[in-house]
């Protein structure tokens, strides 16, 4: 990114150089994480508690984000759909990689056969626009948070092993790993000791814009109706209940797009500004 | 080796790799649905139904087939053009999909008419001033695009448009069409929105493509002869860049698919996306695997084009 070299570089944890727009997204992820662990401590009125006689009301100082189409406190329930939006999307990302990476690791290795079915397969379930798998699994099951995270995963798999396969096939033509083949090694030792800690870095980049392509789908899904039923709801869930303030430019209708929107555009500032030493440990694909 | 003849070949080989891929598709859209917890049947009648009449639908269904036949007859029956009948209505899925078929390619035609040009104009002269405040303002923007959700870049177009400027209605698609000034109405909010979202993803792809190409030895020279700005990048670079340029374009376009579902749900536009997330409320599953299949082929269209324009514009295989 031209942004990245245009900013001076400070120094950062680790001996790495993080530059300050990088900092400022790794602050608002921070910040949501801290929200969603800590919502419920801090929040001024319960999620379900009706504390304005009017609906979508304004901000004012009592509310400080205006009040929902029943009259909710907007600020306490965007705090607790943190919880879900972060919390979903998290899980979900850590599934989805700790399942690509082993699978591509194992394909790249393996080779032969195992790569092709794997590959195959896996390329075909890519094939299938996410939304929809999301909206057909969804009318198969139902909806309710652990289906979500199941599908979720599911359907951002197929990404993360094709960017660890194509990583771990460079790794694997190396010197290090034939001679460890040659020792006898097993292919779980190879894959853990040999591959891994060499693909790591770009992979886990990889990862922070999958997160981010799973909080749009979700919050996708949920504004359909689809996602997190009530009587919980996520930032997609809390659009969709007050697109009727609209009309009005209800704050209930906008500031949940704009969290999601703080947290998915600082989340892509710091993966683009993250030290080069971690994002392009090999220099593939 | 004679290179002409590899490219019908990896043509080929691309084509079969979609087939296959569809045959794959089709079995997991089937089985999605046909894993449904509960009994298809049951659900159709109600927790009341006596045990004979859930019985006779059952097999007026053909429920008690093993799933691998009704797999094999799903299939044969879409190649006949027969779609199965709708749990919801009883009518055939064919005749209610037909109508909104056409409307949903008419948004995605226009929003692909007006997004192509806008999207590769951008992204060309984006990367043709590459450094400059104008070309990160277009980078800016298109991540921004890009990372929010479609349903907030739809609410932002119903505010502006329609809470501040007045010029369009909110939320509503006017079924009497009687001028062209009524069109425009009906379809400015979800083009817009759509195109967006489309053309964040082509400028990214076509001024990466762009400035891939401007980065090569051969346009160092070209600078280094003295050839003006615009002939270098019109002459010497963008015939090179048309192959990633045509793939950019064919693969945004496939975000047109994820695009709709949003758009039409919001704007109440009578497409076949809308009709898809009303029969996934009301589990109409035929409806739900037609649908899903329309989608999944039309996506796989536009990304094995992608590839094989790839492979075509490939000057080393040519």
């Amino acid at each position: 990114m031209t942004r990245a070299s245009a900013s001076s570089p400070v120094s950062g944890w680790f001996g790495y150089r993080i530059n300050p727009v990088g900092l400022f997204g790794l602050a608002v992820v921070v910040f949501w994480a801290v929200v969603a662990l800590l919502a419920p401590r801090f929040i001024p009125h319960s999620v379900g508690e009706i504390v304005d006689t009017d609906y979508f009301g304004p901000i004012s100082r009592e509310l400080w984000f205006g009040s929902d189409y029943l009259g909710r406190d907007m600020f306490s329930r965007i705090m607790m759909g943190a919880r879900y939006t972060v919390g979903i999307s998290l899980v979900a990302v850590i599934l989805a990689g700790f399942s690509g990476i082993v699978l591509g690791m194992i394909a790249a290795v393996s080779g032969g056969w195992v790569d092709t079915i794997l590959s195959r397969f896996l390329d075909a379930l890519n094939s299938i626009p996410s939304k929809l798998f999301g909206l057909v699994v969804v009318a198969a099951v139902g909806s309710s948070i652990p289906v979500l995270i199941v599908t979720l995963s599911i359907i951002y798999t197929p990404g993360a092993f094709r960017f660890a396969r194509a990583l771990s096939v460079n790794i694997n033509a190396m010197d290090f790993i034939v001679v460890a083949r040659i020792r006898g090694e097993s292919l779980l030792y190879l894959i853990r000791a040999e591959i891994l800690p060499n693909i790591l870095g770009p992979v886990l980049a990889d990862l922070g814009l999958r997160f981010v392509f799973i909080v749009l789908l979700l919050s996708g899904l949920s504004f359909l109706g689809l996602g997190v039923q009530p009587p919980y709801a996520d930032w997609g869930a809390l659009v969709r209940e007050n697109i009727g303030g609209l009309p009005f430019a209800a704050p209930a209708v906008i500031l949940p797009s704009l969290a999601i929107a703080s947290l998915t555009i600082s989340v892509n500032l710091l993966i683009d500004n993250l030290p080069r030493k971690i994002r392009d440990r090999s220099s593939g694909s | 080796m004679n290179v002409r003849t590899q490219i019908p070949s990896l043509v080929m080989s691309r084509l079969l790799i979609a087939a296959i891929t569809l045959v794959i598709v089709s079995f997991a859209v089937f089985f999605a649905t046909a894993l449904l917890p509960g009994d298809t049947a049951t659900i159709l009648l109600g927790q009341s139904a006596t045990p004979e009449a859930i019985e006779g639908l059952r097999a007026s269904m053909h429920l008690n087939d093993p799933a691998i036949i009704r797999f094999l007859k799903w299939i044969a029956g879409l190649f006949h053009g027969d779609f199965g009948t709708s749990y919801a209505n009883n009518m055939p899925v064919a005749s209610l999909i037909g109508g909104r078929f056409i409307n949903t390619m008419k948004l995605a035609g226009l929003t692909a008419a007006i997004s192509v040009p806008l999207a590769l104009s951008l992204g060309i002269t984006a990367a043709m001033w590459r450094g400059t405040l104008y070309d990160r303002l277009v980078t800016v923007a298109t991540i921004g695009v890009i990372s929010v959700p479609e349903f907030m870049i739809a609410t932002l177009a119903v505010l502006l448009f329609a809470v501040y400027l007045k010029w369009l209605p909110a939320l509503s698609f006017t079924s009497e069409i009687k001028s062209f000034s009524d069109v425009l109405r009906a379809y400015a909010m979800p083009v817009v929105t759509l195109t967006f979202g489309v053309s964040a993803q082509m400028i990214r792809m076509s001024r990466a493509a762009v400035a891939e190409t401007l980065d090569t030895p051969y346009v160092e020279m070209a600078l280094l002869k003295g050839a003006s700005k615009p002939r270098l990048v019109l002459r010497h670079a963008l015939p090179n860049a048309l192959g990633p340029i045509a793939n950019a374009v064919a693969l945004s376009l496939s975000y047109l698919l994820g695009g709709v579902i949003i758009v039409e749900t919001i704007f109440n536009y009578p497409g076949i996306a809308k009709l898809m997330v009303d029969a996934v409320s009301t589990r109409d599953l035929p409806l739900i695997q037609t649908c899903a299949m329309i989608f999944c082929l039309g996506y796989l269209l536009l990304t094995t084009m992608a590839d094989i324009v790839a492979i075509m514009s490939n000057p080393r295989l040519t």
